[in-house]
């Protein structure tokens, strides 16, 4: 009796615990966030979005850096999409099983366990060095591209899977041919996966500091980007930079601008989700 | 892409189909056959699913395939449009030839075989588009771009199969949102839409209500009038009500074949008696 | 025609699913060449010995264990604190939860991993390292601990996300069997189904190692950039990551020894990644089969 009494006693307290470490992760996010909206949204501004940077942390705003994040989320997304997709395609409606496919799998999902920070190592080798592309937001936009390369592939690898078989047979028995049946029918059936899978992935490079450090990304640069080839900095390492100085002006500046790269990261996240959720519903063959 | 002349040409030509005009002719011997099998054997792997069919099938007749489930039915209706080229390890020997082409020995485009060689399959499978689209993109993945023609051919095919009056005023509506008997006429539809001289139906009314199954049976009857129609099915009643011909297949073998009302009457073989009258199956 | 159209489609495709294979081999070509003529220079048993990273002062030193341990203490911090959290979370999310209730937390959890990993370390600059020195006296402005403590933070959606998946692969036949002799959830949990999900749970933890390992933003911000052979979590370090920053933040001469050194450092941490995700790699494929 005495022990189904402390049985039970236990149960209830792993029961409290359990609930207690579900949201304790997310209550410290909520305590940090509230902290920095505290320190850095009375420093949000018109003006601090479109200043250039400064010495002066009252004078400094965010707008190279933000620029230059746009030019890298562009040309990120111009580089990653075609390749990741087609890659997707290739594995799931064309490799036969056999060595090949297991060798690409098998170097995907490596791919996708090696830290950022080493992709910053090929890109600056490569990209800057050997292709001679210096340390411009093409450079940075490839290594960033190669870096959710393995994203887009899963995510595109499960959207088309998810096509039910017989949508492509009745393709193929009206005499449509491999690349008709997959452009007509299964690509459009799988679109709405591939696309958040895509936006999730543009979502964490849009956070990513570490590879385009290395590949050469400044702290400092005085004017927006005008062409691929020109020098840049981003939200991330504009954040980086700030927190690295001693006076209190520039933490204030980094709280405010994390506040707007979190503002873009969950918008992004955001839309994923609910462009997730919709197609789920759609497609319910 | 094809050129102009060859699309039209792939739409136009009905040729077998003018040539015999004969309607039944059932019990009539017929020198020219549309399809011809011999000695096929197919293999998934090592697994031999068909164990040396021959077998000829004349045109516009309705041939019913029975048999229990797994005996090959399945597999024997996609050896004639090459759907079974998709499964690893399929193997066919034999030959098999449609309008005097050896279809897995000669050269020939696997396209232009289906758009002949039309197809149903078991559970009506739509595309998540419009109506419209559904039926028309035969039409369109052959390169056709004549609105006109397009627009004509959807509602003769949607017409055919009986369905036209109920979704001519829904034409851009989802697919998906018909019922299931409606979807299966669809279906059709869109096969009928290429122009095919044949049709594969493999089981196509056993996901259906009995209402549309009566539906689907009548349109079956009509259409052997243009085209040869090989028909897979559970249903001893539908194979006794819409086919000519009927072949029972047992374990990879094809144990009889002939007319439909020789098959129920007086089967020669102890094997196709048991299992038409329920005693295995 | 449409033969040779679908056949340059074909190529097409293959050569995009082949730049993953162009990148592997890039990133080790890279990685080798580089290290190789950085040990053309510096003795490989001084690297691996010497306690000493100084590659940047006039007085060099070439051991790359101190940014070795600085990599494994904050790393085992994190764990440390992402293994109990994640597990529980694990568990009550397969044996306690209404499935209801999963399909909602487990999204919201996976927004931790979504954050920017710079707002991570500021978090852990400005907020729990002041917090911390509150009560812990004598504890630096940059410490392995906070550094340590906020990657734990970021990394509880791998365990628990995993080795709930893990938890919830085992046949409800055990468990039913297990409440059927009079268990508890908890005695059924800790007896039964984490047993038997053990390998998925240990993936998870591995992954989430790895993942600590190749962290970057959140130690060059927190833990310093100090390197220092120590396991004292309240001092600064530097880990292999965190020089990496330190040296393309600089101005350093391409070609010259001082470029090579991150190579070096890439490669260290190229290699124990890598080690990492293919023993998980290799103990998921076993876990997949026995359940299958
Ligand atoms: N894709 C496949 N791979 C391997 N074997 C198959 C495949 N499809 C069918 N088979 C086997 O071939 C045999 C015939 O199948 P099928 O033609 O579908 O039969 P039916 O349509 O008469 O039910 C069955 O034994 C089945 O298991
Ligand atoms: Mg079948």
């Amino acid at each position: 009796m005495n022990r189904i009494t402390l049985n039970r006693i236990k149960d209830k307290g792993f029961l409290v615990t359990g609930i207690i470490s579900t949201f304790i992760g997310l209550v410290l996010l909520l305590i940090f966030m509230a902290d920095i909206f505290i320190e850095g949204a009375p420093r949000i501004s018109w003006k601090f979005i479109v200043s250039l940077p400064s010495r002066i942390p009252e004078r400094a705003g965010i707008y190279t850096a933000m620029m230059g994040s746009v030019w890298v989320l562009i040309l990120t997304t111009i580089i990653s999409f075609p390749i990741g997709v087609s890659a997707g395609i290739y594995l799931e409606e064309y490799a036969k099983q056999g060595r090949l496919s297991r060798l690409l799998e098998v170097n995907i999902s490596n791919l996708a366990g090696v830290p950022s920070i080493i992709y910053g190592l090929l890109g600056l080798e490569i990209f800057a060095r050997v292709m001679r592309l210096g340390s411009s937001v093409l450079a940075g936009s490839i290594t960033l591209a190669l870096l959710i390369l393995p994203i887009i592939i899963v995510a595109t690898r499960e959207s088309i899977k998810a096509v039910p078989q017989s949508i492509r047979d009745a393709s193929y028995a009206l005499g449509a041919s491999k690349w008709q049946t997959i452009y007509r029918q299964v690509l459009p059936a799988s679109f709405g996966g591939i696309l958040t899978g895509v936006i999730l992935a543009l979502s964490r490079a849009v956070g990513e500091a570490a590879p385009l450090i290395v590949v050469g990304a400044l702290a400092y640069v005085p004017f927006a980007p005008r062409s691929p080839l020109d020098d840049f900095s981003i939200l991330p390492i504009q954040i980086f930079n700030w927190i690295s100085r001693p006076q209190h002006g520039f933490i204030v500046n980094a709280a405010a601008a994390i506040i707007i790269l979190l503002i873009i990261t969950f918008a992004m996240n955001g839309i994923a989700i609910y462009l997730r959720s919709r197609w789920q519903k759609r497609v319910s063959w | 892409m094809f050129t102009e002349a060859e699309i039209m040409d792939l739409i136009m030509t009905k040729d077998s189909k003018t040539e015999h005009l004969v309607n039944d002719i059932i019990d009539k011997p017929v020198e020219e056959h549309k399809i011809t099998t011999k000695n096929v054997n197919v293999f998934y792997g090592d697994f031999k699913a068909l164990k040396n069919i021959s077998m000829k099938i004349r045109p516009f007749s309705v041939t019913a395939l029975i048999g229990p489930s797994g005996c090959g039915k399945s597999t024997y209706l996609r050896v004639f449009n090459r759907m079974n080229d998709y499964i690893n390890g399929f193997r066919l020997e034999g030959k098999v030839v449609i309008d005097g082409v050896n279809i897995y020995k000669d050269k020939i485009i696997l396209e232009k075989l289906r758009k002949e060689v039309g197809m149903v399959f078991q559970k009506p499978n739509p595309f998540p588009k419009s109506i419209f689209d559904n039926v028309a993109y035969g039409l369109q993945i052959q390169g056709m771009k004549d609105k006109h023609f397009i627009n004509e051919r959807v509602e003769t095919s949607l017409k055919k199969v009986v369905l036209w009056d109920e979704v001519k005023d829904d034409l851009k509506k989802n697919a998906l949102a018909l019922s299931g008997g409606q979807q299966q006429r669809l279906c059709i539809a869109r096969t009928l839409a290429v122009e095919p001289n044949i049709i594969l139906m493999d089981e196509p009314t056993s996901a259906l209500d009995p209402i549309s199954t009566g539906k689907i049976e009548e349109l079956i009857f009509e259409l052997k009038n243009e085209y040869t129609i090989l028909i897979v099915t559970h249903n001893m009643q539908q194979a006794g009500r819409v086919s000519d011909r009927t072949a029972f297949f047992y374990l990879g073998e094809l144990i009889e074949e002939g007319l439909t009302k020789n098959i129920f009457l007086n089967p020669k073989e102890e094997r196709t008696e048991n299992y038409i009258t329920g005693r295995f199956g | 025609m449409i033969r040779t159209r679908e056949q340059i489609i074909e190529t097409f495709l293959l050569i995009s699913a082949f730049i993953t294979i162009f990148t592997t081999v890039g990133i080790i070509l890279v990685l080798a060449i580089e290290a190789f003529k950085f040990f053309r220079e510096v003795s490989v048993i001084e690297f691996f010995t010497s306690t000493e990273w100084t590659p940047l002062f006039t007085q060099k030193h070439y051991g790359i264990l101190p940014l070795l341990s600085g990599t494994l203490l904050t790393s085992f911090i994190a764990i440390l604190v992402a293994l109990p959290i994640g597990l529980a979370i694990a568990i009550y999310l397969s044996e306690y939860a209404p499935k209801q209730f999963r399909t909602y937390v487990k999204p919201s959890l996976e927004l931790l991993a979504a954050v920017p990993t710079v707002v991570y370390g500021f978090f852990a600059l400005t907020v729990v390292t002041p917090f911390l020195q509150s009560f812990i006296p004598g504890m630096s402005g940059f410490n392995s601990l906070s550094a340590g403590f906020v990657m734990g933070i970021m990394i509880i959606p791998i365990v628990s996300s995993l080795s709930e998946d893990a938890l919830n692969a085992v046949p409800a036949s055990l468990r039913e069997a297990s409440y059927g002799m009079g268990s508890t959830r908890l005695q059924t949990a800790i007896k039964v189904t984490v047993p038997a999900a053990s390998s998925g749970i240990v993936v998870s933890v591995i992954l989430a190692i790895s993942r600590a390992i190749g962290e970057t933003m959140i130690v060059a911000i927190a833990a310093g950039q100090q390197p220092r052979f120590t396991i004292n979590p309240l001092v600064p370090v530097e880990t292999l990551t965190a020089y990496i920053v330190q040296v393309s933040l600089g101005d350093v001469q391409h070609n010259s020894v001082e470029y090579r050194t991150i190579f070096a450092a890439g490669i260290t941490l190229f290699v124990f990644t890598f080690i990492l995700n293919s023993v998980s790699h290799w103990l998921k494929n076993k876990y997949r089969e026995k359940y299958e």
